[in-house]
């Protein structure tokens, strides 16, 4: 038994037991957020500063393993990245969630 | 039928114990495979006699000796999680310095069964009956069977399993009975045979459990805002399908030992004006007290709550169909309610009922403090004026209290 989208109170397996390994994957903890980071490539210098310190390994790499962006599945809005993102650089500002999209 | 089993139970043991004795001998019988033991008075001779048959062989159990209470719930919770059949007893302040980890073995759907020596709670001090301490675990989540007696008591331990485990309900089943009262006097009994006990209660199968090698298992994440709601709803249900497995464990129950048990015992109810409601120990004397009335020509009933949790209310309000009044009695107290909690729900029951009868509380028992079949008596004296006057008058009274 597996909780999907449309699943209710009959269909969630008791206890709240998961009978799955691997199971963060699919946990969306993005709903959580009430900021958003806002990456700018432009102004991305590539230091890799957001990538290391992202408690939540939320930013997207590309196949070169550059910085690509933030995953807002995943992606909680502590603004950690920001705060780590050289002030010179400013590639990435925390907007209201409701102001971000 | 019932008389056909009596007759067939050649081998039933007729014995003296005590409530605690009686309780620990069903838990050797069952042979659960972990018991998590802490003294308090009144319960310490249940675990200490279980003690005696872990270190004599009789049993397999591994004994956890605990710190506290709060650890002995958690050690349960760990153990009943990890596929084991899980056990453990407590009174009043034991069972309060639980509270946290009662809640989590119902949010965790753990089987596991637990005794209570019903106890007050201090302060001031007192190491006596009254229900106070289970009644504020009404909402944990728990199946709550009061016992009448040793007999009793020693029945549900056995019958706690079967319902606690059953796939319809899955849930932590608690047995009371009353401290000293119960606890410490020896009684008269009847035990079954050690092998008709083992093959009642079977084996512990869980569909899932951490050491499941095969299926590994994540127990107790976070469930937050998400889905705890769901997840307790889906414990409603499985306490709404409660009732009816209660009756059929006991229906198979009474084939081997010839007693059988409903969620109530209504004693002579039928055509009673005024019936008095009970939970443990009293309803005997309560019943005991309805023969003495009776004599007098007072048409008078009583009911014993045998299953607090699920809560009865169809039973009850089946059994007062004739009476005119209905006396709860509470031992203990629904501060700023006024009364007590058994009182209250009766009184709901009735309302969705479209039972518009006088209701009256009666505390009594707070602290240890007696009740005889003398109060139960002026009790029913009482409600013998509200019964004809058809007027609750004071809704608050005690029994035994000095006044």
């Amino acid at each position: 038994m597996k909780i999907k989208q449309g699943s209710t109170w009959r269909d969630v397996p008791i206890g709240g037991a998961v009978l799955e390994t691997g199971t963060s994957m699919e946990y969306k903890t993005g709903t959580w957020r009430s900021q958003r980071p806002v990456w700018d490539a432009e102004k991305c210098i590539q230091c890799s500063a957001c990538w290391m310190q992202c408690p939540d390994m939320a930013i997207k790499l590309d196949e070169e393993g550059k910085i690509a962006g933030i995953d807002y599945d995943y992606c909680k809005g502590c603004g950690l990245c920001a705060k780590v993102c050289p002030p010179k650089a400013g590639a990435i500002v925390m907007k209201l969630e409701s102001e971000g999209k | 039928m019932a008389g056909v089993a009596v007759e067939d139970k050649k081998t039933a043991l007729r014995v003296a114990l005590t409530g605690n004795d009686a309780a620990a001998e069903a838990f050797r019988q069952v042979n659960p495979d972990v018991a998590a033991v802490f003294p308090i008075t009144p319960q310490t001779e249940l675990m200490h006699k279980f003690s005696e048959f872990v270190a004599n062989g009789k049993v397999s159990t591994t004994l956890v000796n605990v710190e506290s209470e709060h650890s002995a719930m958690s050690a349960v919770v760990g153990s009943q999680a990890a596929g084991a059949r899980s056990f453990t007893a407590t009174s009043a302040a034991g069972f309060a310095l639980m509270w946290e980890v009662v809640y989590i073995a119902s949010g965790l759907r753990l089987p596991c069964v637990m005794v209570v020596v019903n106890r007050a709670l201090n302060a001031p001090l007192n190491i006596h009956c009254d229900h106070t301490d289970t009644m504020g675990g009404r909402d944990a989540g728990w199946i709550q069977l009061f016992s009448e007696n040793a007999q009793e008591a020693y029945d549900n331990v056995i019958q706690a399993f079967r319902i606690a485990e059953h796939s319809d309900v899955i849930l932590p089943t608690m047995v009371t009975l009353d401290g000293f009262i119960l606890s410490h006097t020896q009684e008269t009994l009847e035990l079954i045979e050690d092998e008709a006990v083992k093959n009642f209660v079977g084996e512990y199968k869980p569909e899932h459990y951490l050491l499941n090698a095969k299926e590994p298992m994540t127990l107790g994440c976070i469930d937050l805002q998400d889905w705890l709601f769901e997840h307790k709803r889906a414990n409603i249900e499985a306490t709404a399908k409660s009732p009816q497995v209660i009756r059929d464990v006991a229906k198979e129950f009474e084939g081997i030992s010839g007693r059988s048990y409903g969620l109530i015992e209504a004693y002579k109810t039928e055509d009673a004006e005024v019936v008095a409601v009970a939970l443990g120990s009293t309803a005997g004397t309560l019943k005991e007290t309805v023969d003495v009335a009776r004599e007098k020509g007072q048409k008078v009933g009583a009911i014993k709550i045998r299953s607090y949790r699920p809560f009865p209310a169809e039973e009850i309000i089946a059994a007062l169909s004739k009476a005119k009044a209905v006396a709860v009695m509470d031992r203990s107290i629904a501060y700023g309610l006024g009364g007590g909690p058994v009182f209250h729900e009766i009184r709901s029951a009735a309302y969705e009922a479209g039972m518009n009868i006088p209701m009256v509380s009666f505390v009594y028992g707070i602290g240890g403090r007696d009740i005889a079949i003398d109060h139960c008596a002026g009790m029913f004296d009482q409600m013998q004026e509200v019964a004809s006057s058809g007027k609750v008058g004071v809704r608050d009274r005690y029994l035994n209290l000095r006044d």
